[in-house]
């Protein structure tokens, strides 16, 4: 196991140096010896390039990767002690479970017996010892998976694990297994895992550190808990979260942000803060599970027209306008929706404002 | 489930059943028909049973024919599938490269049959063919009109230099099919090239060799056009080969019922070394009784 850490990686596939050549665009970042990271973000975001960098299926324009304080920019893949497990299972068809397993202990030159003992704990491990026989190629999606993350734990010198995707394939259900048993692996064994996904629950679920990327750049690293609460960018908002985050444009009028003619109070330390940035776009942004919705006026409320309910079975989705601005409020299924005109809350708390796509953060 | 039974739907199938026919089972019928009766003329036969197959298997002429179509086709598939193989992976993956190796490669298919025994005719000829003259410069006294060994040599070379690249070019397709994720995965696990070829790319080529090796063979148990202008089936019956022998029965000696006889054997030996060429791909390295 080991600490991974990314110092100034840029990468361009085509060589070219112009802003949208660059797949990755500065990074630096420390992965800690024993965490367990999900790589979160959409499709073409360079997840899946960050990874291939760590793994040394690419060497990166520009910048240094050390493992535990090694350079190892320039060692080629077989010489960096990682291992990948990729969206589809890549299995070696024609040999056994147990062979498949052994292959890269064999490939490395481990002693026999060395390569047996390995094979079985990973096999017992992976609840793959009943099949340790049969060619792997006879199995089943989810197990093909299994022997394919089994190739990665059977090393022993392992640094990190890395999934580009892995449960693609997987049926719902056995997802959910195989998702439990990383998370047991994890536990027991406290390696290094890197986790790229696009779905959300799987990222939150998963790891107990998430790093959210966008167009080639890292936007925040933190814990679910942190991402859902304070986002520092409102992609981060409105990816994380279903519905995401209510980001509205506002501007800012002495101890209130104003959205049209509604009046939205801020947290005491918000003010000051806001104060600081007058230029550029300003903008709201509120998590649907923060918002309230009242059928009567009251301070701080504004008066909105509801437009849509959606029934999520145990919950609900309203959509409302304020002013031009339709927004999402996520009720529990027993709240009471008023029927067209309602009064909706901004709890200052929860109200967070953003400046230039950046949260501001509120001076102590 | 109640199944509606609706006979119409037959009317459906007819014209699929009326162009097999057509093509195939009329014609076959046919040989079936010379194979079973002595026809002298129109009206004039006689039936004459298992006759002319008891005949044609105690044929020596034809069982040299056949060993030699065994051989032949035998080293056709041991020369052309390896060297297709190893073709196919060393040719360029991107880049302008892959078509102009693509058209290259593929042109000896593109050339009609006889006109690729023509070709070595001239190529091979030891007065003015490039071919013969550098041989026989060498002082090999090449002459494959008056040698059996220079005439199997010159038509296994012309056999492995037309179809080749057929070979080349399945695998080729088979190879370029392999997702990267293989390819990485094989790295992270500190595979060797060996390995690489041994447990990825020739399991994965699976499929487009059973296809050559069935295409090959089965061509190569065929062959007619190429040898039959090149060597005419000489010296002496040294390039005889089974098609050619054929002709020389039904056309030349006009025995009609003994080369039926034969055709039935030598589709019913095509059909079973096909099936049994299939039959091992296919099962080779997937069983569970590992």
């Amino acid at each position: 196991m080991a600490h991974v850490r990314l110092d100034g990686i840029a990468h361009s596939y085509s060589g070219g140096a112009a802003e949208a050549d660059w797949a990755l665009k500065t990074l630096d970042h420390d992965w800690r010896d024993g965490g367990a990271y999900a790589l979160l973000g959409p499709s073409g975001c360079g997840k899946t390039t960050l990874l291939n960098v760590i793994s040394g299926l690419i060497i990166p324009t520009r910048g240094r990767i050390l493992f535990d304080g090694k350079d190892v920019t320039a060692l080629p893949t077989e010489a960096r002690n990682i291992a990948q497990v990729f969206q589809f299972p890549v299995i070696y068809d024609t040999m056994t479970v147990y062979d498949n397993l052994a292959f890269p202990l064999r490939n490395r030159g481990f002693p026999g017996p060395e390569i047996d003992r390995l094979v079985r704990q990973v096999a017992g491990m992976l609840d793959l010892a009943d099949d340790i026989g049969r060619r792997a190629r006879n199995l089943s999606a989810d197990a093909k998976q299994k022997i394919s993350l089994g190739r990665g734990l059977v090393r022993p010198d392992v640094a990190a694990i890395l999934f580009d995707e892995p449960l693609t394939v997987i049926d719902p259900h056995m997802k959910w297994k195989l998702r439990r048993k990383l998370k047991e692996i994890h536990e027991q064994y406290r390696l290094t895992l890197v986790y790229v996904t696009h779905d959300q629950n799987e990222a939150l679920t998963f790891a107990d550190t998430i790093v959210v990327m966008h167009e080639g750049r890292i936007l925040q690293v933190g814990s679910p808990q942190a991402l859902f609460e304070r986002p520092q960018h409102t992609f981060v908002g409105y990816f994380i979260g279903s519905p995401g985050m209510n980001l509205i444009d506002c501007r800012l009028d002495g101890e209130t942000a104003r959205i049209g003619e509604a009046a939205i109070p801020l947290a005491g330390a918000l003010k000051g803060a806001a104060g600081t940035a007058p230029s550029g776009a300003l903008r709201l942004g509120i998590r649907p599970e923060f918002l309230t919705l009242h059928d009567a006026q009251g301070p701080g409320r504004v008066e909105v027209a509801i437009r849509t309910v959606e029934d999520l079975g145990n919950y609900r989705i309203v959509t409302a306008l304020l002013g031009d601005t339709a927004l999402k409020i996520k009720l529990d299924e027993e709240a009471p929706i008023p029927a067209d005109r309602a009064w909706l809350a901004f709890p200052p708390g929860r109200t967070l404002l953003y400046h230039d796509d950046r949260l501001i953060e509120a001076s102590p | 489930m109640n199944k509606i039974q609706d006979n119409r739907a037959w009317f459906l199938v007819m014209p699929v059943f009326v162009i097999v026919a057509m093509s195939a089972i009329i014609p076959l019928m046919t040989v079936v028909n010379y194979s079973v009766q002595d026809i002298f003329g129109p009206g004039n036969r006689v039936f004459v049973g298992a006759e002319w197959f008891i005949d044609v298997l105690g044929d020596r002429r034809l069982q040299e024919a056949l060993w030699r179509q065994f051989l032949f086709s035998g080293l056709v598939l041991l020369i052309e599938i390896p060297l297709g193989v190893m073709i196919a992976l060393t040719m360029p993956k991107r880049g302008w490269g892959v078509s102009a190796t693509l058209v290259l490669i593929a042109l000896p298919l593109l050339i009609p049959w006889n006109v690729i025994g023509t070709i070595w005719i001239i190529f091979t000829r030891p007065d003015i063919g490039l071919f013969g003259v550098i041989v026989n410069a060498l002082g090999l006294g090449f002459d494959h009109t008056a040698s059996p060994l220079d005439a199997w040599v010159t038509v296994m070379l012309m056999e492995v230099w037309h179809w080749t690249p057929l070979v080349a070019l399945l695998a080729y397709a088979g190879l370029r099919a392999i997702p990267d994720a293989y390819y990485q995965a094989a790295r992270i696990d500190g595979a060797s090239a060996w390995a690489i070829f041994r447990y990825i790319q020739l399991p994965k080529m699976r499929g487009v060799l059973t296809i050559a090796v069935l295409l090959r063979f089965m061509d190569s148990f065929l062959i007619y056009a190429e040898p039959f202008v090149l060597t005419g089936g000489g010296p002496g019956n040294s390039t005889t080969f089974l098609s050619i022998h054929l002709v020389k029965i039904a056309v030349g000696q006009f025995d009609l019922g003994p080369a039926a006889a034969f055709s039935l054997i030598y589709f019913l030996i095509v059909l079973l070394f096909c099936w049994l060429f299939y039959q091992a791909l296919q099962s080779v390295g997937t069983g569970d009784r590992a």
